[in-house]
């Protein structure tokens, strides 16, 4: 089956696959009316969906370098921006986004304005010459034009610490869903987790993780618009929600006076990661130090999106450079379709609960009523929602109703009154988010340990056979210490998401770019980029975060990159001028790597 | 025209559209979001205007400016030459 014309039977899989997903969500409705209980759905729904993301694993698996690394070159546009969307929503993207825009209002967009203009910079910079190149993981790229161990050491060392910054988020993501869906402790969910995530990768490398991410976006893309169109339908805010909730938008302004934001006082007493609403929606913050924090949050998560080796190496699979440039656009448009969503969810949340003139508002109705909600009961009893009549009138009021951003996406079918089947679905979602990015970041780490460092480095005689089993056995343990590092829960889900950017764009943006661009950087200036960024930004990370140092005009521990780019890219010019040009084998592979033309350039060296 | 003009010609091209691109991304990344306040006053779709650029101005104006390039970088590959065998 996954041979000869399978690529050209893709659509087709694919279809048939879609059908049979929406099929088995029926199946579940019927369930549910028959009088299935809501457990036993949750349960049955993000069994079904890892069981066949690991069948779709196993059916990959391979012994061949090409696929294991690469998939064979040959995934078709389309379906390879199905795979980095998936790829790169993670569980805080489809969880956390909408929450995090709820509570921030418009400075929490500049994580939507950043995590979509990136794909810009992937296309027009990056990915096409990457492609060219023909390289199998990023540290290749630098180990190859620069040359030496040296600079394809540093490359590893920086991927491994923003992959794996990021890898323990999703895992812990995964366990969250798990635990939340099969009724088990989180300890165990992470590890539950972890077993899907290694199904789906181990035996297959890239060729499997790509045919589980397509999976895996169909299901998630479906999970997060179907609540979100059936809710502005059913509440009649108009057909197609991503284009009618300005008006939504306005009138939370309005509501926002009403309920007296940004006069009352601050209400304690809440338990940890719970919230109030504090910050207007719609105004931006005033002066230039808000429009200066927006901008560099933006364009850290930007860099960093052209950063990312998880990323980069999507763009590695397709059959020609064509098809890698016309795939980043499709990524970015597959990703839109969500984050295009999150915001009009967001509204259409904050709307309903309050706004008096809507049946399921919640705010300046009586404590008792509002107790009385089944979901608010629900949220409550697991710890995701809090009330505090703190002037004891019996009356919620704005500064009293304290909630954790997950419950937007998370309890919009109850709030909304939507059957219990859909909360499966979104679960079934929400698992396919995280699992998809955990598949690709770890491959990315154990890509990079097993070609760049074993092979390339400690020993280049080794067999296929024995790569392959190497590059296997560190996707396991690589893995497992993902697994226990989430299972210690060290830091918010999104905090350490966008420090990963912050740690790929400080270290990996410059050399990587201008390797492509600027024929005159040499393994030196290369070096010195990597180091120096990087250093840079984790000391000014560790001084913000930990030493207790005041942030330099807004830089807080979330922009870490805006200090440690500039530095990569001052000591890359300066070392790279101050020593000599790259040899003129060098600054050939460079002219090459700029024509789409022609075999790749790893290719062209190893036929000499 | 020998082939090294030709290879020369191909990347100038190529050089102008990247910075093309990159300067419609800077306006759509950064410029437009640094005046978010003053845009506020206006509305668009019952949105303000502002807003509804960080919601979803940006990410459409981002959509159309990538499958735009594509576009155009594949026909200056053809012209010159360039462009893989199918």
């Amino acid at each position: 089956m996954f041979k000869g014309d399978f690529i050209e039977n893709l659509p087709k899989i694919y279809g048939t696959y879609t059908g049979g997903f929406l099929l088995f969500v029926i199946l579940m409705a019927i369930l549910e009316q028959m009088g299935v209980g809501a457990d036993a759905i949750g349960i049955l729904f993000v069994a079904f969906t890892v069981f066949i993301y690991a069948a779709i694993g196993w059916l990959s698996r391979t012994m061949e370098v090409g696929a294991y690394y690469v998939a064979g070159r040959q995934v078709p546009t389309v379906f390879n921006g199905m795979a980095t969307a998936a790829d790169w929503m993670s569980g805080a993207s489809f969880v956390a986004m909408a929450g995090g825009i709820y509570f921030g209002g418009h400075g929490y967009l500049a994580f939507v304005v950043g995590w979509t203009g990136g794909y810009i910079l992937v296309a027009s910079l990056m990915a096409p010459y990457l492609r060219k190149f023909g390289c199998y993981t990023v540290p290749d790229f630098i180990g190859t034009r620069y040359g030496g161990k040296v600079s394809r050491f540093c490359a590893v060392v920086i991927l491994v610490v923003a992959s794996f910054t990021y890898v323990t988020a999703q895992i812990n993501a995964t366990g969250t869903i798990a635990a939340r869906a099969l009724q088990i402790p989180f300890e165990v969910g992470v590890w539950f987790g972890l077993l899907g995530i290694l199904l789906c990768s181990m035996l297959g490398g890239m060729r499997a993780v790509t045919w589980t991410q397509v999976a895996q976006y169909i299901v998630l893309i479906i999970a997060y618009l179907v609540p979100v169109f059936w809710m502005s339908n059913k509440q009649g805010f108009g057909l197609i929600p991503q284009l009618v909730y300005g008006d939504a938008v306005s009138r939370i302004t309005e509501l926002e006076q009403l309920h007296g934001l940004g006069t009352l006082e601050a209400v304690s007493g809440a338990a940890g990661g719970l919230k109030a609403l504090t910050v207007p929606y719609a105004a931006a913050g005033e002066g230039a130090l808000a429009s200066w924090k927006f901008v560099t949050l933006v364009l850290c998560m930007m860099a960093g999106t052209a950063s990312l080796p998880h990323i980069l190496m999507r763009y590695f699979t397709t059959p020609s450079v064509k098809a890698a440039r016309q795939s980043v656009a499709w990524s970015l448009f597959f990703i839109f379709l969500l984050y295009s969503t999150a915001p009009a969810l967001a509204t259409f949340v904050k709307l309903q609960i309050l706004d008096p003139t809507l049946a399921t508002s919640l705010i300046g109705k009586t404590i008792t009523e509002v107790n009385a909600l089944e979901w608010v009961q629900k949220w409550s009893n697991v710890g995701f929602l809090q009330i505090i009549d703190a002037n004891g009138d019996g009356v919620l009021q704005l500064n009293e109703f304290f909630m954790r951003g997950d419950i937007v996406v998370l309890a919009t079918p109850e709030i909304a009154g939507l059957p219990y089947v859909i909360s499966g679905l979104v679960a079934a979602g929400g698992m396919a988010a995280a699992m998809s990015t955990a598949d690709g970041l770890l491959l990315a780490i154990a890509n990079a340990l097993s070609h760049d460092l074993y092979y390339k480095i400690i020993d280049p005689n080794a067999e296929t056979r024995k790569r392959l089993l190497v590059a296997r056995a560190l996707l396991l343990a690589i893995g497992a210490a993902g697994a226990f590092v989430a299972s210690l829960k060290l830091t918010s889900i999104l905090g350490a998401v966008a420090w990963a950017f912050d740690f790929a764009c400080s270290g990996l943006l410059f050399p990587i770019v201008l390797g492509i661009w600027w024929k005159r950087a040499n393994r030196q200036g290369a070096i010195a980029g990597m180091i120096g960024g990087f250093v840079a930004g984790t000391w000014y990370l560790y001084m913000v975060r930990f030493a207790g140092m005041d942030p330099w005009i807004g830089i807080d521990h979330l922009r870490f990159g805006i200090i440690g780019m500039p530095v990569s890219l001052v000591c890359m010019i300066v070392v790279s001028l101050m020593t000599p040009e790259p040899d003129a084998e060098i600054q050939a592979m460079v002219d090459d790597t700029r024509v789409p033309s022609g075999k790749t350039v790893i290719e062209a060296q190893t036929a000499k | 025209m020998n082939e090294a003009d030709n290879r020369l010609m191909h990347w100038k091209s190529t050089k102008r559209l990247m910075i093309i691109t990159l300067s419609l991304w800077v306006f759509f990344s950064f410029v437009v979001h640094w005046f978010a306040g003053a845009l506020n006053a206006f509305s668009f779709m019952g949105f303000p205007l502002g807003f509804y650029m960080a919601a979803q101005g940006s990410e459409v104006a981002f959509v159309i400016i990538i499958f735009w390039f594509a576009r155009t970088q594949h026909k200056i590959d053809q012209q010159y030459g360039f462009a893989e065998e199918e």
